[in-house]
């Protein structure tokens, strides 16, 4: 107990978590932004979920999306450029009671951050990772970004950008994340259903959100946007009620029916495309190392441990 | 043949194998001798380093002390490998410059290492593979038939396996050890193999024990008593590595939690703790690259449990962005970093001091950070509690930086009290009352971790911009400025709680002989040699690199010059890089460097040379150049 905690009144029953207590900072992105809208479904997921408030950790890394953590009044914060999983690998494993929530763009996901992708989601760590795509580097202000499709004019391929782009659902689904879903800044409903999935996921949730930068990157997503003429699909999930329709449902437990998916044209489809609930999890491996080891060990103390250690080194 | 287990009436048998070159003694009477170096040439699959290790674990139950010193080649098997091994009664400062016994299994064991040999010292070599230069008296030529005495005494199809065991049998015997504890120590490191690896150990321990008895009988030492009891803290001694002790050191100072990724020297250090955690309830993650490690284990640290990271020099560099994260954010943590020789991939199993300047100044930004370093393999035990203290006190990283040489050096120290030392972490989830602030101006920073409830409702970010103190994002210059102030102040007010370092010898005179890190016992040696010579000298010792601790200015002041001692480059300006920061901290221009950058830990002689080239005194260079007459030299 700290000096300052003793000299306080008990704390009050916890309050319902609702948006007028989540709300921190006012936002600093730019009017019209795509992230406001995920950030508006972050408030109503966390209100749904209703987990006690010091329970909750956002973090985020380096760009116009990371400032995220900022706006939401949780423990959290911010961390160097693109190395916020496995920052954030340490706090799901440091506390494992933690409900831990990482923000990013693009660049910080799929550029910098790729490799620590790549190794978080196959070891399958707990925590929620949401991906805010606006397919630019909109905080340094228009470089080409790791999903920026061929052809897109930016400060650093101003005649087109003709470096392959990366496909985030194949990406997500080879490096072996147990959720995979992809969703819309435009579909709040639809957004938070899907981060709502991912946070009750027990394992490593991943949600892309198509996140339009009105600055860098206008109309970007449009061809998505059933009001501006686009074409908004929605995976259909299999229900396994033995309907003839259902046959033709897509199964997100099927590993390669989800890679099909990954591999439809752009736009391609929104809603979740890949859930393994099978797979342990990396906080439940190392909790049953080390409970088979302190079995092991007869439960002695650490002191009792060390002395075991010395007493062999003499 | 004499098996010391089977004792027969010394004398009594005669020479099965071999001839001897040393005619027989009438009486075995051991001569006293203080301490020797022994050198062990071979390949490294002739684990010859189980020899020294046996030797250090045998010191450690007698009262003998003892320092080793090894090479591994960065092959994982073959090529040549040595251990140096020096033993002796009392305190050990230094591996020793050169041998006094070189055992050679090869010609290139051979022809490579018999310049490290005294004069009068005992060249042991296998007279099965080597053939010493002819006519070449200024040793002791003892040969013996290693490899086909081991397979004679094996046999079986275990062809020349046990070369190693043999000859610690024929150590044994010529420095009269204890063989019970021997015998012992090999029971309990073959035990839990098959029961024939200890009974073929222990028939190639008893024939390599037997050959001296039956053929050089005159080679027979002791070493000089002691009352342990008037030098020791009556505890049992305890024999390993520095890179063990780091790892049992943060063990004791609570450590729970780490991350890291393989590179030498420093990957025994999370192999030992991968292993060890779960133990006391704690994990250590090895992770994709170095950055994810440091990442993790600040995020650790995040949750309230002090973490502990490390690498070597190249792998530190990669960590240098993170680091900065956690001075911003004032996150507590432990880096360890296991200096070799660089830059780049450099000299990898080699030893060198040359990322203090990356240590203490690596890292973008102004970033002030402490940074230790240990004198030897006890104190990477003790340093490494000390770490722990500091990081929890002034939440910051702490930088521990050894080296290669302290990481595969095997000493022996008296058992720690480890009741007494014992930290048992729990993280401080308390309530954080209404006033609470991650960042107050007029306090040292303790973080509310992720998991404690703030009462105001108020809940603090954390982060590498620049903050506020409620930790949110300011681009005020005044802030800029507070929280710079901030972040230096506390490790100033370290800096100023520090204990005086380690003085010894003249408090004022002629030279003082600065060293930090590995370099100490060295030094201490060589400050002791040089006021043999009639300098007056001292030698000062310095463990809290940065920030050091107050008072050196007058120290300095006493004494006509200043020797830094660093395993460095003296670079563009002619100074090491610890020399260079003296001079800039004290503006003082006595401070002279003395650098070297062979991969190899200082001879004491290299240091006595070094510092007679900065002051001028005829006794000090007279002594210079004269090889020392080895112990073992026949009268």
């Amino acid at each position: 107990m700290s000096a300052t905690a003793l000299a306080t009144p008990p704390a009050p029953a916890s309050v319902p978590l609702t948006k007028k207590v989540l709300v921190a900072d006012h936002p600093t992105w730019c009017p019209g932004c795509g992230d406001f809208a995920v950030l508006a479904s972050f408030y109503r997921v966390l209100e749904k979920l209703q987990y006690p408030h010091e329970k909750i950790v956002t973090f985020a890394g380096i760009g116009c999306s990371s400032r995220f953590p900022y706006f939401v009044n949780t423990h959290g914060g911010h961390f160097i450029h693109g190395r916020s999983l496995p920052f954030a690998a340490g706090i799901s494993l440091g506390g494992d009671d933690l409900h831990v929530f990482v923000f990013g763009g693009d660049g910080d996901g799929f550029s910098i951050g790729g490799n620590h992708l790549v190794h978080t989601a196959r070891k399958n760590v707990n925590l929620t990772y949401v991906i805010m795509d606006n397919s630019v580097y909109g905080l340094t202000k228009k470089q080409t970004s790791p999903t920026s499709p061929i052809g897109f004019k930016s400060k650093t391929d101003p005649w087109g950008a003709f470096d392959q782009p990366i496909n985030p659902m194949r990406t997500l689904l080879n490096s072996g994340a147990t959720f995979v879903a992809r969703s819309h800044a435009t579909q709040v409903n639809h957004m938070t259903e899907m981060m709502l999935r991912a946070a009750r996921h027990d394992g490593f949730s991943v949600v892309e959100i198509l996140s339009e930068c009105v600055e860098f990157y206008e109309g970007a997503f449009d061809s998505s946007i059933p009001r501006k003429g686009g074409k908004w699909t929605l995976i259909e999930e299999k229900k396994n009620d033995g309907t003839p329709e259902d046959a033709n449902r897509h199964d997100v437990t099927d590993e390669v029916a989800a890679f099909q998916l990954s591999q439809q044209a752009w736009p391609g489809s929104f809603g979740v495309f890949y859930e393994n609930k099978t797979r342990l999890t990396k906080n439940a491996l190392e909790a049953d190392l080390i409970k088979k080891t302190r079995e092991k060990t007869k439960h002695a103390t650490d002191l009792q441990v060390l002395q075991n250690t010395f007493a062999r080194l003499r | 043949m004499v098996s010391p287990n089977t004792p027969e009436t010394p004398g009594g048998a005669s020479s099965a194998s071999g001839q001897s070159s040393v005619a027989l003694a009438k009486v075995d009477v051991p001569r006293s001798i203080h301490d020797v170096v022994i050198r062990l040439a071979g390949n490294s699959q002739d684990g010859i380093q189980s020899i020294g290790g046996f030797l250090a674990r045998l010191a450690g139950r007698s009262d003998q002390d003892i320092m080793t010193y090894m090479t591994i080649p960065s092959t994982i098997s073959g090529g040549p490998s040595i251990f140096q091994v020096r033993m002796g009664t009392g305190e050990i400062l230094s591996a020793g410059d050169r041998a006094d016994m070189l055992v050679a299994f090869y010609q290139h064991s051979y022809d490579a290492h018999i310049s490290s040999l005294r004069p009068g010292g005992v060249l042991v070599y296998d007279s099965d593979h080597v053939k010493p230069a002819e006519g070449d008296n200024r040793f002791t030529h003892v040969a013996v038939p290693i490899t086909t005495g081991t397979v004679e005494a094996v046999g079986g199809t275990s062809k020349d396996k046990g070369k190693n065991i043999y000859v610690l049998g024929l150590i044994a015997r010529v420095f009269d050890l204890d063989v019970a504890k021997l015998s012992a120590l090999i029971k309990e490191r073959f035990g839990g193999k098959d029961e024939s690896i200890v009974r073929n150990s222990m028939l190639a321990f008893d024939a390599g024990y037997a050959w001296p008895q039956n053929n050089l009988r005159d080679l027979f030492y002791r070493f000089e008593a002691i009352d342990r009891a008037t030098i020791t803290s009556g505890r049992p001694q305890v024999t390993m590595d520095g890179n063990m002790a780091i790892a049992y050191g943060l063990l004791a100072g609570g450590v729970r939690h780490g991350a890291g990724y393989p590179i030498t020297p420093w990957s025994s250090i999370m192999e030992t703790l991968r292993v060890e955690l779960p133990k006391y309830g704690g994990l250590f993650v090895q992770c994709e690259d170095e950055i994810a490690a440091i990442s993790t284990a600040i995020g650790f640290s995040y949750t309230g449990h002090l973490a502990i990271t490390g690498s070597a020099g190249p792998g530190l560099s990669l960590k240098m962005e993170a680091l900065g994260w956690a001075t911003m954010a004032e996150m507590p943590l432990i880096v360890v970093n296991v200096q070799r020789g660089g830059p780049s991939t450099g000299m990898p199993t080699n030893v060198e001091q040359s990322d203090l300047m990356q240590a203490i100044y690596g890292s973008h930004g102004d970033t002030p950070r402490v940074v230790l370093t240990p004198k030897n393999v006890e104190d990477c035990f003790y340093i490494a509690i000390e770490a722990t203290r500091i990081a929890r006190e002034y939440s910051t990283p702490v930088l521990i930086l050894t080296d290669m040489a302290l990481a595969s050096r095997i000493e022996v120290f008296d058992e720690p009290d480890l009741p007494k030392l014992m930290v048992e972490p729990k993280a401080d989830l308390s309530d954080r009352g209404t006033d609470y602030k991650p960042y107050p101006l007029d306090r040292i920073t303790h973080h509310a971790p992720a998991g404690s409830k703030i009462l105001s409702g108020k809940y603090p970010t954390v982060t590498g911009l620049e903050h506020d103190e409620m930790g949110h994002p300011t681009g005020s210059p005044k802030l800029h400025m507070q929280m710079t102030a901030k972040r230096r102040e506390k490790i100033k007010a370290l800096g100023a709680s520090l204990p005086a370092p380690e003085h010894t010898g003249d408090t004022a005179g002629e030279v003082l002989l600065v060293t930090w890190g590995s370099n100490w016992g060295p030094g201490r040696e060589a400050i002791g040699r040089i006021r043999a010579a009639g300098v007056k000298g001292g030698h000062l010792h310095i463990r809290h690199i940065h920030p050091l601790p107050s008072g050196l200015e007058e120290i300095f002041k006493r004494y006509h010059k200043i020797v830094v001692a660093e395993l460095n480059d003296e670079g563009l300006y002619g100074f090491g890089q610890f020399a260079m920061m003296l001079r800039a901290r004290y503006a003082n221009p006595a401070i002279e460097s003395v650098c070297k950058t062979d991969g190899l830990t200082f001879k004491v002689s290299e240091l006595v040379a070094g510092v007679a080239r900065h002051i001028e005194s005829k006794e000090l260079e007279a002594t210079l150049g004269t090889a020392r007459q080895s112990a073992l030299a026949k009268a």
